[in-house]
């Protein structure tokens, strides 16, 4: 390439940075205080909106000049709504505040931006080490965490192009463009960046395949259909961290040679559809997408479609198929489509996240990617680590790191006081590991040989209060709601799988249901062609190996142990216990199943119980009166006293 | 024009259908746009009516099975007119070991209508979804638009009310509105 044109490239680039930069000083030019706000869905949820009104509120009341900086999702999803407060003035660094309602919100603008008090009892830290505050550095959640892919999450505004621009932004595009496309897959290839979207195939060697094909009319989608349960990862970077997605999808496309770029996104996260687009809009206007981008000569046309909520529509095949506008089914391979896909095009299909760790892998080089995760999966790996845990979110971790340090030391462990009885990893297509395993290192081959699997990265940790009969009764019921029907095996043996779970469940389980669980899953992992029905029984072959004394209670004894199954377990109140006119779980029953006692204490109705668990919850801790047991038969019978009305 | 049981439309049929056939207008007679399509009318008009799926076959010149075997495929797609707060219960992972199902039962006890079906005074309906991503908060329900997270069955009715109560008040401005 010749250096005048190189030289256009850089300066383009170079010019929309210092502008960027530029606006960035210009928002703030008399370092006023910064409220930080996270307005994901998460946050959302937690009432993040009412907190920033609130804020907006008591600032206009009391004329205070402060700046409202609105973020995507930091991942600390439990201490979600999240607010950084930056009062220079003050003498503070900035710092982080957990759980802010609008009350705290009011408070802190009159305590902290008034009068330079930050009220140690609400803050979690300070952001950065300092002399003055402990900083949320000092904990593992923070310390242990490896940022790459999320580096920017909840630091920048993800409407804005221009933060993302003077955060670095876009620097890795511009270098990429000019390089030489081989060069960049054989960057990407020392950095042995694998596939993020589960089964973890090698990045370059797919995107080889691609651009050694003839046809020059390539595709390039990012599969954001997420079609997990319990994994929400994806659906945050999109609205986190939009363009480093963007710039991921381009890279990518320069690399393989694609002038067409699809965002497969699922319609049932509105918000990261609205982010996604108008980012695609501001990289357009701004030259970073589009026709001969950055000067380069470089074209790239990036459109967005909105899946409809068919989890076999994340599987490739089945998503070129829904693109074509058909019925999702997944069709046999060879030919892949890296060399057929959409239209008969070649198509490289990657994840949000594989396309995402792009702009740091090449930014920072293969070696410092390298530098990071195991022998064979190196870099980092994000999960969202939800359920039985103390600090439920997202996190970003090298590979590697051990089970027991994410669950105990990052997340928590478990609340309550609970004891740990598994994690479950990879959704549908994962297992369910025991406590034996906590010490197992975190990568793709090390999780299946444990019997699970990275999956996309959801991760749902569960107490001793959980029955895996019944999770394994789930996740089946789950794929066989979400089987494409075009293999039998598929379609009706999971069927059959979900019919001896739900007896067992019920306590109607017998003797040989186990033996036929076992061969019936080997059959269906045999029998299927795609990966939903090659995985779907997963969830069982793992609860059976780790767990089966737990479906022998439930077919021998008509017992569960967790007491979760409802048909094989009752609630009822230890009358010794129960503080006569204490009337919590009266009120809180949502069946009015609750009565009083000739005594004047409570007792439980088991005709109308539904087996809710809220009394249980309810009941004050210094009485701890409702007892859960199974099987069912062993809770005390108390008559209603008859009706005096 | 007549619906699908043979009957002569309703006013808001005929409304649906009018809007339909603009909207047709605007997308080529392409197969691949046969989603979005769909997409697009049941995100104006909360669901795809049987007419509409007519409809929607001519202009793309598809046998109208075709239309409707994609649109049965996949889980977004209603062919029932939603509530006015159409009530989303998540049945993910997260939400499953958390009481997910209780919740969702006792929205079905308390409005009196089974999953998938809509309350006589069209305030109301009841879906189940495959995990809305806000595990962390599980277990989740969204009324509306709105995500409520760590929901229990004790808030179900309060939730219920709450809708109520805000729709009531508005009725009430709007005749003293209407009065004054
Ligand atoms: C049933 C099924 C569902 C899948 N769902 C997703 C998904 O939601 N998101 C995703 O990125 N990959 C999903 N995959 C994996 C994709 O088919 C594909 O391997 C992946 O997107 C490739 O990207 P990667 O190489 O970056 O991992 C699914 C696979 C199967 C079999
Ligand atoms: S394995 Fe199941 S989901 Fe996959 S193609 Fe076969 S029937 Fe469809
Ligand atoms: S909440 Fe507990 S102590 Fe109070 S009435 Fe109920 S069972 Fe008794
Ligand atoms: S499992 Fe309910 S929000 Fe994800």
């Amino acid at each position: 390439m010749p250096t005048a044109e190189k030289a256009t490239v850089q300066d383009r680039f170079e010019a929309l940075r210092t502008a960027a930069e530029a606006h960035q000083r210009a928002c703030n030019p008399d370092h006023r205080p910064t409220i930080q706000i996270g307005l994901a869905t998460c946050g959302i949820a937690s009432g993040a909106l009412e907190t920033k009104a609130a804020f907006e509120e008591a600032l206009a009341e009391r004329g205070i000049a402060a700046c409202i900086h609105t973020v995507g999702c930091v991942g600390h999803c439990y201490a979600e709504p999240v607010v950084v407060i930056d009062h220079p003035e003050s003498g503070f660094p900035p710092i982080f505040y957990p759980q802010v309602t609008p009350g705290k919100a009011k408070m802190l603008t009159h305590l902290f931006l008034e009068e330079g008090d930050p009220r140690f009892e609400h803050l979690l830290g300070a952001t950065i080490p300092n002399d003055l505050i402990p900083s949320v550095t000092d904990f593992a959640r923070f310390n242990r965490e490896a940022r790459v892919v999320m580096a920017h999450c909840g630091r920048i505004d993800p409407g804005e192009i221009r933060e993302y621009l003077a955060a670095g932004g876009y620097a890795a595009l511009a270098q990429a463009l000019q390089t030489p496309p081989e060069d960049i897959i054989t960057t990407v290839a020392t950095a042995g960046l694998r596939g993020r979207g589960g089964a973890g195939f090698p990045a370059a060697r797919k995107w080889r395949l691609a651009r050694s094909s003839p046809d020059p009319v390539r595709w390039v989608v990012c599969n954001a259909d997420e079609g997990d349960p319990g994994a929400y990862m994806d659906r945050t970077l999109l609205e986190s961290t939009p363009h480093q997605i963007l710039e991921g999808i381009a890279i990518c496309a320069y690399a393989v040679g694609s002038q067409r770029a699809l965002v497969y996104v699922r319609a049932e996260y509105p918000l990261a559809v609205t982010t996604i687009t108008s980012a695609i809009a501001q990289a357009r206007a701004m030259g970073l997408l589009g026709a001969d981008i950055l000067g380069s000569g470089f074209n790239l046309e990036v459109e967005i479609f909105q899946g409809s909520g068919a989890f076999v529509c994340g599987e490739e095949t089945a998503l070129i198929r829904s693109v074509a506008g058909y019925r999702g089914m997944p069709h046999p391979r060879p030919p892949f489509p890296a060399e057929k896909g959409i239209d008969g095009h070649p198509t490289i299909i990657n994840n949000v996240k594989t396309l995402a760790a792009l702009p740091p892998i090449i930014g920072n080089g293969a070696d410092w990617y390298r530098g990071m995760g195991t022998a064979d999966s190196p870099g980092t790996a994000i999960f969202s680590v939800v359920g039985d845990v103390l600090h439920p979110g997202l996190v970003e971790i090298p590979m590697g790191t051990s089970l027991r340090t994410l669950i105990f030391d990052i997340c928590g462990g478990i609340p309550n006081k609970k004891q740990f009885k598994a994690v479950q990893i990879g959704g549908p297509s994962g297992g369910c590991l025991p406590a034996e395993f906590l010490d197992t290192p975190i990568d793709f081959d090390s999780l299946q040989s444990a019997g699970a699997m990275m999956g996309s990265g959801g991760m749902v940790v569960m107490d001793e209060d959980t029955c895996m009969v019944d999770v394994a009764r789930y996740f089946v019921d789950f794929t066989q709601k979400e089987s494409c029907g075009k293999c039998t095996f598929c379609r009706i043996g999971t069927w059959h799988l979900l019919e001896i779970l739900t007896r067992i469940t019920r306590g109607e389980g017998r003797e040989g249901d186990l033996e036929t669980l076992e061969t019936l899953a080997e059959d269906i992992k045999a029998g299927s062609l795609c990966g939903l029905g090659k995985t779907a029984p997963n969830p069982v072959l793992t609860t059976l190996r780790y767990f089966r004394d737990e479906y022998e209670a439930h077919i021998r004894e008509k017992r569960c142990p967790a007491c979760v199954c409802r048909p094989l377990t009752a609630f009822y109140i230890d009358l010794e216990k129960c503080a006569r006119g204490c009337n919590v779980c009266e009120g809180c029953c949502p069946v009015e199943a609750v009565f009083i006692t000739r005594q004047r204490k409570r007792a439980i109705d088991q005709e109308k119980c539904v087996k809710c668990g809220e009394c249980l919850v309810a009941c004050p801790p210094e009485y701890d009166a409702v007892r859960k047991v199974s099987p069912p038969g062993l809770a005390p019978v108390i008559a209603r006293p008859p009706q005096d009305d | 024009m007549e619906n699908a049981a043979g009957e002569a439309l309703t006013a808001e049929e005929g409304a649906i259908l009018a809007d339909v056939a603009r909207r047709l207008a605007a997308f080529d007679r392409e197969r691949a746009n046969l989603i979005p399509i769909l997409q697009t009318i049941q995100n104006t008009h909360g669901y795809l009516a049987p007419a509409v799926l007519q409809l929607v076959a001519r202009h793309l010149r598809l046998p109208p099975s075709q239309v409707y075997g994609v649109a049965t495929f996949y889980n977004q797609f209603r062919f029932h007119p939603p509530g006015r707060n159409p009530i989303r219960v998540c049945m993910g992972t997260a939400c499953h070991v958390r009481g997910g199902d209780i919740i969702l039962e006792n929205f079905e006890r308390k409005l009196e209508i089974p999953e998938g079906q809509t309350t006589p005074d069209r305030e109301f309906s009841i879906e189940r979804v495959a995990c809305v991503g806000c595990c962390a908060l599980a277990p989740v329900a969204c009324v509306g638009e709105t995500v409520h997270g760590h929901m229990a069955p004790s808030k179900v009715e309060g939730l219920i009310l709450q809708v109520r109560i805000a729709r009531e008040r508005a009725e009430r401005e709007k005749k003293d509105h209407a009065d004054s």
